[in-house]
């Protein structure tokens, strides 16, 4: 068991848009308002399919939204 | 807390306390020592009876107390929901295995009873502990 790697600004990205609340954005995304907190905290990796949607939402580019760390090689 | 969330905690609290209910009550009639001699049937049926009414009724005290409290779920829900299930299964094919193994030695049917019923609890207990963990720190990613 290992947490996420994936890395996200959602939370800056939600203050950028007029302030959205978390419970805005868990609206329009079709989840609730926990998921949300999970997520912005790194709990919670998103399916790729509700990225996106955050990322539309939000009205970035999906790798302004996430970020993975490189691997070293 | 997600709606789920809080089933969990009931589920996990309830199975605990009807297990110590049972484990006190079968032992506080123990005559001369002889365990397997023990009434347990009635005990074992109205512990796992009193405990799905329990879950039912602190699951709509929960409703009651806070109305406002969302009941949705999601896929997150969905996915904790079964990794706590797959977690808790392990614990019946245990008791199962358990059970027959048992029978086929002639163990006595007090013991393969309340090791199939222990299972039923480790199964319970396990899952909902697994879901509360993975709501509290995360889901895994493997």
């Amino acid at each position: 068991m290992k947490p996420t790697r994936v890395t996200n600004n959602i939370r800056a990205l939600r203050f950028a848009r007029d302030e959205m609340t978390q419970a805005a954005l868990a609206e329009r995304i079709g989840v609730t308002r926990q998921t949300v907190i999970a997520i912005e905290q790194g709990r919670y990796s998103p399916s790729l399919e509700m990225a996106f949607r955050i990322a539309h939402v939000l009205d970035v580019r999906l790798d302004e939204v996430f970020q993975y760390p490189e691997e070293a090689s | 807390m997600t709606h789920q969330e809080k089933r969990a905690w009931i589920m996990l609290v309830v199975s605990v306390v009807g297990y110590a209910v049972y484990v006190a009550v079968v032992l506080s009639r123990v005559d001369d020592g002889r365990l397997t001699a023990t009434p347990y049937a009635g005990v074992l049926l109205w512990t796992v009876g009193g405990a799905i009414a329990a879950s039912m009724l602190l699951e709509i005290g929960l409703g009651v107390v806070n109305p406002r409290a969302s009941r949705v779920s999601d896929v997150r829900d969905r996915e904790i929901g079964r990794l706590g299930d797959h977690v808790g299964q392990a614990f019946v094919v245990i008791g199962a295995v358990s059970a027959m193994l048992m029978a086929m030695a002639q163990w006595h049917w007090f013991w393969i009873a309340n090791v199939v019923y222990l299972c039923f609890v480790l199964s319970a207990l396990v899952g909902s502990l697994a879901k509360v963990i993975v709501y509290r720190r995360g889901v895994p990613q493997w």
